[in-house]
């Protein structure tokens, strides 16, 4: 029980630090050219905007709920 | 880093730390943080009426991936959520609508803050009476070996005669909610329930799961697990209306709202697992003292001003 709990966190760890790692790579490549086209369209179009935000929100979830799930299941698998 | 459509100057690695947090507390708990993300988010300078807006969108996302985990277990009473969702998009615009009305009379900061103070701490006050009886009742139970195994699991409320005597309200016009196991129950009760939450949702930010999930258990007599699922499925739709009703008024900055649901992607999955370690009114107690942080920064914040 022990080692399986060891295991599970070192997991998270691992997962956590390559997480991390695209998460700053995503601020830089994504969130860093979105910033200026979005508060642009923030102040001309309002209802785009809103638009765009919804489905960013949902992209962005799926997307990472996808990438953790993927993580966590290839380090798990390696770890065995 | 500069967020130019809040104006707002706050560090990412903050708003991912308070993502991760939040996050384990929705795979922990089971709820959506906005007592702790629009308090957060005050606590940097964020003004409430964009805490509220912001926050309604990360809830969102937060929703589409537990909706899809719950969908899974068959956890969704479908009917049940679009009915839901017609009360709660009304309640959620007259929320934003006062919102707007506060704003505009320039007292919006001290009439969201006082507000969220008695909500959270009332959950709190519930929580703790709540868990503290269930474990009180565990506890006579247990010796006497009539409670063990499967049937420890089973739904026990003290709020059972009244839930009953409110689904035998006859208002015109009834619905059946088979998925529910509810035969028969008043439409307009189910609005009034949804209503409710839309607006403390579109009020006070978030998705109000702290209201709506104990009014589905308690009121309309929804099981547990299937009152989680169907209220998550409700939030996506009800908070998607409350982030483009905010968003329409200039009170959504989705650049914070992506940076934060960054932090809580990774965070959700790790309180999920953490649940096999802990279980039933244990975890509802250890939730008792989230609300009412939320209550210490909204009121610091009040009292002095000050922010990070």
């Amino acid at each position: 029980m022990k080692k399986e709990t060891a295991r599970t966190l070192r997991a998270f760890a691992i997962e956590l630090a390559i997480y991390a790692l695209l998460v700053v790579a995503y601020f830089f490549l994504v969130l860093h050219f979105l910033g200026a086209w979005l508060y642009q369209l923030e102040s001309q179009h309002r209802y785009i905007y809103a638009s765009v935000a919804i489905l960013l929100m949902i992209g962005q979830a799926v997307v990472l709920q996808n990438v953790t799930t993927l993580l966590l299941r290839f380090i798990r698998r390696r770890a065995r | 880093m500069f967020f130019p459509i809040s104006g707002a100057d706050i560090s990412p690695i903050y708003l991912v730390v308070v993502g991760f947090l939040i996050g384990i507390m929705g795979g922990f708990f089971g709820v959506g943080g906005s007592f702790i993300a629009g308090p957060a988010l005050r606590l940097v300078g964020l003004n409430w009426n964009f805490a509220v807006g912001t926050d309604l969108a990360h809830i969102v996302g937060k929703s589409v991936v537990a909706v899809r985990q719950h969908r899974a277990f068959g956890n969704v009473d479908l009917k049940l959520g679009l009915i839901m969702a017609i009360g709660t998009i009304a309640g959620a615009e007259v929320g934003a609508q006062l919102i707007q009305v506060f704003k505009r009379a320039g007292n919006v900061n001290v009439v969201v803050s006082v507000v969220s103070i008695v909500v959270y701490l009332s959950i709190s006050a519930f929580m703790l009476w709540e868990s503290w009886k269930t474990l009180i009742l565990q506890k006579k139970r247990l010796p006497q070996g009539k409670v063990k195994g499967v049937k420890s699991k089973e739904d026990h409320s003290a709020f059972g005669p009244v839930t009953r005597a409110i689904q035998r309200l006859k208002i015109w016009p009834m619905v059946s909610l088979p998925t529910s196991g509810i035969k028969e129950i008043s439409l307009w009760l189910i609005l009034l329930v949804a209503f409710v939450g839309g607006f403390f949702s579109g009020f006070l930010g978030g998705g109000a799961g702290y209201i709506r999930m104990p009014s589905m258990v308690y009121v309309l007599g929804i099981p547990t697990h299937l009152a989680v699922g169907t209220d998550l499925f409700e939030i996506i739709i009800s908070a998607s209306y409350g982030t483009f009703s905010h968003a329409v008024k200039g009170n959504v900055d989705i650049l914070i709202a992506l940076v934060m649901h960054t932090g809580a992607a990774i965070g959700a999955q790790i309180g999920a697992i953490c649940t096999q370690y802990f279980a039933g009114p244990k975890i509802r107690l250890a939730f008792v003292p989230l609300p009412l942080i939320g209550a210490a920064i909204v009121i610091y914040t009040l009292f002095t001003g000050h922010k990070l």
